[in-house]
């Protein structure tokens, strides 16, 4: 047996997807053949990460962006990350390390092949945009030392006293206008309008509010999202390729109108069988998903009758709810403070303030961590931080453990069980509450 | 009455650096403490700290590197699930079981996502502590970075000083950065002659002195070390058929002392390492004239060590820090020890190895946990790789 050849896959129903679902995969597909196809169109490519993404910036000057978090998490929807992690320990990345690094490194060593089968193109360009997470940094030295291009390094300070001061806004700005800027039009040979850069944030501004609307209509009961599985495929495009332009402006709007539709006629989440059951638990999510099994993940809790009305990871590449709009009138200053607020970049104290307002605002039964094993950034110290949103909130918390992109760590029956005598917790919380008859 | 015992100067010295590795009170700092009235003591984890500032307050700075195989995790455990590293568990353990409590003040460098996510943790923790997570540039151009991080260190001293009760004046400073040269240059004068006859000064004798630096004032280290010196010019210690090698990627947790005696006495003298770095981080003099901040950003951003924390923006130096280590100490391979689950370290690992694999360096990996008991396995391995150099080296 060729051991190359995947194996089948099992049969599965057709997954249901309301129209704004349809139209963000169509988003999707489109800049991946977008990207696919530079060699033959001369577009330039400008790898960078999902938080602090300059997509304003990098629009400017007529990149197109690839980010490799966002071709991990396709690799693991298609089962096929597994392979490449394994590929990439098996070249000598330690076992220990992030998943999506290694899904990279096996799938360039594998071919480079994106998920519309066609071959990425080398960056012309890796604008290291290290905000939040440690990793970005070593990541993007793996990838310099293959494809042995720029590398542009933007350093955000992390908000380690809960606050953005004037000196790391400084710091940023120069970073941006002295080397940042600089290096983008050598490597692409296009001038710095700083007017096209205003127009784009101006962009950004319009489809943000749509999306807060979105995500806080989760507010209503039974809410219309699943913030969490659902807001994956919401934060799709603003997160990735589209923020700044009139595409995310149009999806936004698109989506926001289809999600007060559904509030308006009462109805909870779609999930992949269709709309959800009654609602009976509101959660709070703490922490990325799992990838390698995201519907069998998704299905143990709307099987239940729980959706997901808040969560960190919809805010990892901006966080918009607590008022910050991408501001035209202060453009690189304003692309600091984006930088500086995404969820990562927050201290623990600021995330549990997050979390904790969530739990509140949103009327949830309690918090849920999935702890990932790659992801450091996220990870350490939720013990603490699930005992200090139980504690403020007086609601129950739950803990479970899996992996972003490798199979390995996806304990099915591990994680069902925790929900399930989650679940319960909150009945028996709500029934020692009630009050006697 | 058996032997008489061996009191000879270095062994004095090595027994006192000893009794400092093994309290994990800190006994030596809480009486500096409790011998002034008034006095205070900010803790800091690896991999630096600009301790020039915390002494120029009349603080002292402690080195805080976890708990190593000595400290049972009671606690410590239940805040860390089982990926992540072995430093944060034992450090929380340390001061929820009171070690710490004489201790007004942490430091939390940028390293990792995990001692970053501490800082957070111990404001919460330790509400009445004044902690801070201690921000390096990544940009290494003065107007940028430096300009950055000058301003920083500026809030540290602000805060430095809210928290003794007066400023720090530039004097106390200039003071403090030539205190500090002077220890520098003598664990520098020591890591030389290290490199230059190993067998006078083991591996795990300049791992404790170097960690006795952590815990006492510098003064009293800068003694220790010229004393340590002297000692050991004045000794002989036997050679043995050692290969040399440059240690590397235990720059945060630390491993146990056995496994740095394992290594020397499975055949490999260990010629360079990157053991604690604070101590040497700064590779050069911070001059003394003129604006002292801005002397230790300049200093940073030109003159400090390579590790995996730090970004580099030249790709044609990545990991040749590795290569000149080797070249400067005649090292015959480098072994790489990191910590399980460690990002910087074992992130880093692949290229420096692909740069060593250039330059024909031969090199061996293994993990570690600052508690791991076990040393067999290390033990055979490093010897294999011992046996390999003097076998098949030059061929």
């Amino acid at each position: 047996m060729n051991a190359a050849v995947p194996a089948a896959k099992p049969a599965t129903k057709d997954v249901e997807k309301d129209a704004s679902m349809q139209k963000q995969k169509a988003m999707m597909a489109a800049h991946y053949d977008r990207l696919t196809s530079a060699p033959e169109t001369g577009a330039k490519v400008c790898s960078t990460f999902v938080p602090g993404n300059l997509n304003e910036l990098i629009g400017c000057f007529g990149l197109l962006n690839n980010l490799p978090e966002v071709n991990a998490i396709q690799n693991g929807l298609r089962r096929v990350s597994g392979q490449y992690v394994m590929e990439a320990e098996k070249i000598g990345h330690s076992e220990d390390v992030c998943t999506y690094v290694k899904s990279d490194i096996g799938m360039m060593a594998k071919g480079n092949i994106a998920p519309n089968g066609k071959k990425f193109p080398n960056p012309d360009v890796l604008l290291l945009s290290y905000t939040g997470c440690f990793t970005f940094m070593k990541w993007f030295e793996l990838l310099r030392e293959q494809y042995q291009c720029e590398t542009i390094m933007l350093h955000t300070p992390y908000m380690g006293d809960g606050r953005i001061t004037p000196n790391m806004i400084e710091y940023m700005v120069k970073q941006l206008r002295d080397e940042v800027i600089p290096k983008l039009e050598r490597v692409s040979g296009v001038k710095f309008d700083i007017d096209r850069l205003r127009e784009r944030l101006a962009k950004s501004a319009q489809a943000e509010d749509d999306l807060v609307h979105v995500l806080q209509t989760a507010r209503h009961t039974p809410s219309p999202i699943d913030a969490y599985f659902g807001g994956i495929y919401y934060i799709g495009p603003i997160f990735g390729a589209y923020r700044g332009t009139d595409d995310a402006i149009e999806y936004y709007r698109f989506l926001r109108e289809e999600i007060d539709e559904r509030l308006a006629q009462g109805h909870g989440p779609v999930t992949p069988e269709g709309d959800m059951g009654r609602e009976r638990y509101r959660l709070v999510v703490e922490g990325p998903p799992n990838y390698t099994h995201f519907r069998q993940f998704w299905k143990m809790f709307y099987d239940e009758g729980a959706v997901v009305v808040a969560s960190s990871y919809t805010k990892v590449g901006g966080v918009y709810d607590f008022g910050f709009r991408h501001d035209s009138s202060r453009p690189l200053e304003s692309l600091a403070e984006y930088c500086l607020g995404v969820y990562t970049n927050r201290s623990l104290p600021m995330r549990i303030d997050m979390l904790t307002n969530y739990v509140e605002e949103y009327r949830a039964d309690g918090l849920l961590i999935n702890s990932i094993k790659s992801c450091n950034s996220f990870s350490a110290g939720q013990l603490l931080m699930m005992r200090e949103v139980e504690k403020r909130t007086g609601k129950p918390a739950a803990f479970i453990e899996s992996d972003l992109v490798d199979p390995r760590y996806f304990s099915a029956a591990n994680i069902k069980n925790r929900l399930e005598s989650y679940f319960q917790m909150i009945e028996q919380r709500r029934a020692s509450t009630r009050p006697a008859a | 009455m058996g032997a008489p015992l061996n009191l000879s100067g270095t062994t004095v010295i090595i027994d006192r650096a000893s009794q400092i590795f093994e309290d994990l009170s800190f006994s030596a700092a809480r009486e500096w403490k409790a011998a002034q009235p008034g006095r205070k003591v900010v803790g800091y984890l690896p991999i630096y700290v600009p301790r020039e500032i915390i002494h120029a307050a009349g603080m002292l700075p402690l080195g805080i590197v976890g708990g190593g195989d000595r400290l049972e995790v009671v606690h410590g455990d239940a805040y860390y699930q089982s990926y992540i590293c072995r430093i944060p568990r034992s450090t929380v353990e340390l001061g929820l079981s009171g070690r710490l409590d004489f201790v007004d003040g942490m430091l939390f460098p940028s390293i990792c996502d995990v001692i970053r996510n501490l800082s957070g943790m111990w404001k919460l923790m330790f509400p009445h502590v004044y902690s801070r997570y201690f921000d390096v540039p990544q940009n290494y151009a003065d107007e940028i970075g430096g300009n950055y991080y000058a301003n920083e260190l500026a809030e540290l001293r602000d805060d430095l000083a809210r928290l003794r009760g007066a400023p720090i004046t530039d004097e106390e400073l200039c003071h403090s950065i030539a205190v500090y040269n002077e220890n520098r240059q003598l664990v520098r004068e020591l890591y030389a002659y290290r490199a230059e006859q190993p067998w006078q000064v083991p591996a795990a004798e300049s791992h404790l002195l170097m960690r006795a630096g952590l815990v006492l004032p510098v003064e009293q280290h800068s003694a220790m070390l010229r004393d340590y010196l002297a000692a050991s010019r004045l000794e002989q210690r036997p050679r043995r058929d050692n290969c040399r090698v440059v240690l590397t990627g235990l720059f945060c947790e630390q491993p146990p002392l056995n496994l740095i005696k394992s290594l020397e006495l499975a055949g490999c003298y260990v010629v360079d390492d990157d053991l604690l770095l604070v101590t040497r981080w700064l590779t050069s003099d911070v001059p003394v004239e003129g604006d002292p901040l801005r002397n230790l950003a300049t200093a940073f951003l030109h003159h400090s060590e390579s590790t995996a924390a730090k970004f580099e923006p030249n790709p044609r130096e990545k990991g040749q820090h590795l290569v000149r280590a080797v070249q400067r100490t005649g090292a015959e391979g480098v072994i790489f020890a990191s910590p399980s689950f460690c990002d910087p370290a074992l992130l880093d690992r692949p290229m420096l190895q692909h740069v060593l694999a250039d330059a024909g360096i031969p090199y061996i990996a293994f993990k570690y946990a600052e508690n791991s008991g076990q040393m067999q396995p290390i033990r055979e391995q490093a010897g294999t790789f011992a046996d390999s150099i003097k076998l098949w080296s030059g061929q």
